[in-house]
């Protein structure tokens, strides 16, 4: 038989548990990166109106999380209504790295973008992939957060 | 650009090494550098001016003499004195030494020359002496333009560091780098060229483009390196005397990471397409290509063994960042980094010897040693962000690169060249115009 004050004990601790692990996963305050990948909007900027132009990665990884996912879902609806435009997918890494590596990287990340893209029915050609490694951070500071923000792969508009 | 003609007229090379008390261990991490005198060099009757470009060069044995003293003290193995010790004047000192007089500073070794300028040409004779042993260790003589009055200095900094360290030197040499400017999110990039000791800078390119990673080719007349001319991200081949530029290949898609081979007869480098980078070949003459790695993870920073029979790489085909061996021909392919952190950059020592890499482990960067098979491990400098050694000709000393931290809005900020010796020892920053990276040090110029 589990006494009422025990449950209580449990649950609190439970609770205590829940609320230290969603800190951990959150970082600083207010610091939007979950699982080393950035959730935050700074920086950011927007296709069309709810249709975000990046997507952000975990240090050395290309795998796209359900929310970068999520965004080009998207995009890809957007393109599709905009059947004559092309576009260039820039992948970037953070300063984190060996340089040569990283061009590498971020030729992988745009390529993942791409792919995903290319699930939804945009055609190959209308996407061209280009890897800047970490040549053009998008946050010059040498910081977690400024790391997670660069970390990127961005969908412009081709000229 | 300046046609470098070299005559070596080697008049008499007395090498007396029978009773030579005067010699350098350059393997230990010297930390009782050789005191050595430098006697400006006696300037023959007759001779004029230097005319370099809107310079006039005056008293170019003490000129050269200063180059000379430069490169002893940057090396950490020499220390040139102070010469208001000096008692004997350069003409006297370099018939006959009063080796008492040296002794009496301090010396243990003296170099001493005379050279005659005429309107082309400069003709030099310079001997190292033992003052313990009171004897001529080298004497030599050569001939030059004299616009090329550096490189004099530099070549008697050579064999004066091969007769007492028995090794080949490093001086006569030149760096190619990344020169940078402006901010950190948008920095200007060009390709910049320099003496070893930081003379002579010359920009290659006009910073239109971004330009990454240059290397010299084995006789050091042309450069390899990545553009992003066009917004077309490709490796190029840079003719320095001409000047012209071409792509290398016709590949549909990024080329990065270029190098030569040790003949000179190929260009080596990574191809990125759907996400995979793997290693290329492509022969300068025949352009004919040939694919070296295959597989799905990234393959990059390849760099040839001396003797050309096999080459070291950066792959993450076991999840991360690891250096690998293989044969050449991209058969027998072996991963030889298996301690904690990440590893790249890997560069064949031209010993044949050592490998050189950059290490990340725990946040912090390393430049360290190791084996070809991966054993011998040794850390050289940590720092929290460098990368990307290069190995001297005579591969005993590295030069890398190094960034600073900076605040969100890009204060702070630097990059700049720097090297360390072999043994951990000396290392020093690289005084340049502008920041600098991705440095590359060329062969001997006179090979």
């Amino acid at each position: 038989m589990v006494s009422l004050s025990n449950l209580r004990k449990f649950l609190v601790v439970i609770l205590a548990g829940i609320t230290l692990t969603a800190c951990a996963t959150q970082g600083k305050k207010g610091s939007n990166i979950a699982g080393d990948v950035y959730t935050g909007n700074d920086t950011v900027e927007y296709l069309a109106t709810g249709v975000k132009d990046r997507v952000f990665f975990a240090t050395n990884k290309s795998t796209l999380t359900t929310a970068s996912r999520d965004t080009l879902r998207k995009q890809a609806g957007w393109m599709r209504k905009k059947s004559k435009l092309k576009f260039a997918i820039e992948g970037h890494a953070d300063e984190r790295g060996t340089r040569e590596y990283n061009l590498a990287l971020g030729e992988r990340r745009a390529n993942a973008v791409k792919d995903y893209l290319m699930t939804y029915g945009i055609s190959g050609n209308r996407l061209n992939v280009i890897s800047y490694g970490k040549e053009r951070p998008v946050n010059s500071g040498s910081n977690p957060l400024a790391w997670s923000q660069n970390r990127r792969s961005v969908t412009i508009k081709a000229e | 650009m300046k046609k470098i003609i070299l005559l070596i007229l080697c008049f008499f090379i007395y090498n007396n090494s029978a009773i030579a008390l005067v010699e350098i261990d350059i393997t230990r991490g010297n930390l009782d550098p050789l005191p050595i005198a430098v006697s400006p060099l006696y300037i023959e009757p007759g001779s004029s001016d230097i005319k370099d470009a809107d310079k006039i060069i005056k008293n170019v044995g003490e000129k050269i003499a200063e180059v000379i003293e430069v490169n002893f003290k940057r090396s950490g193995l020499f220390n040139p004195l102070k010469k208001d010790s000096f008692v004997q004047k350069p003409d006297i000192a370099h018939i006959k030494p009063r080796f008492e007089d040296w002794r009496l500073i301090k010396a243990q070794a003296l170099v001493t020359g005379k050279v005659k300028v005429s309107e082309d040409k400069l003709r030099v004779e310079f001997r190292l002496w033992d003052v313990v042993a009171a004897k001529e260790m080298v004497a030599l003589a050569f001939s030059t333009t004299p616009k090329n009055w550096r490189r004099v200095a530099h070549i008697i900094s050579d064999k004066v560091y091969q007769r007492l360290t028995g090794e080949e030197g490093y001086f006569d040499t030149r760096i190619i780098y990344v020169s940078e400017t402006g901010l950190k999110t948008q920095r200007y990039k060009k390709l910049a060229i320099m003496d070893q000791d930081g003379a002579n800078i010359k920009y290659l390119t006009l910073g239109n483009e971004l330009v990454l990673t240059p290397r010299f080719s084995p006789k050091n007349q042309l450069v390899t390196y990545l553009s992003y001319f066009r917004n077309l991200p490709r490796v190029y081949l840079l003719d320095i005397e001409t000047g012209v530029q071409e792509v290398v290949g016709d590949f549909p898609g990024m080329t990065f990471a270029p190098r030569f081979s040790p003949d000179g007869k190929k260009i080596i480098m990574s191809f990125a397409k759907d996400g995979r980078s793997d290693i290329y070949t492509m022969d300068l003459k025949t352009r004919v290509v040939e694919k070296i790695t295959d597989h799905t993870s990234i393959d990059t920073s390849p760099s040839y063994s001396p003797d050309g029979k096999y080459i070291c790489f950066n792959s993450d085909r076991s999840g991360l960042q690891q250096i690998y061996v293989m044969r050449s021909d991209g058969s027998n392919v072996k991963r030889i980094t298996f301690g904690k952190g990440l590893y790249g950059t890997p560069v064949w020592s031209p010993r044949g010897d050592l490998i050189a890499f950059t290490k990340v482990h725990k946040n912090k960067f390393y430049i360290g040693v190791m084996r070809p098979d991966g054993s011998g491990e040794r850390l050289l400098t940590e720092n929290f962000y460098q990368e990307a050694p290069s190995w001297s000709p005579n591969g005993r000393v590295l030069i890398f690169y190094r960034e600073t931290k900076s605040d969100s809005e890009g204060k702070g900020f630097s990059a700049k060249l720097w090297s360390i010796d072999l043994t951990g020892y000396n290392e020093r920053l690289i005084k340049t115009e502008t920041d600098g990276s991705d440095p590359s040090w060329s062969s001997l110029l006179s090979k």
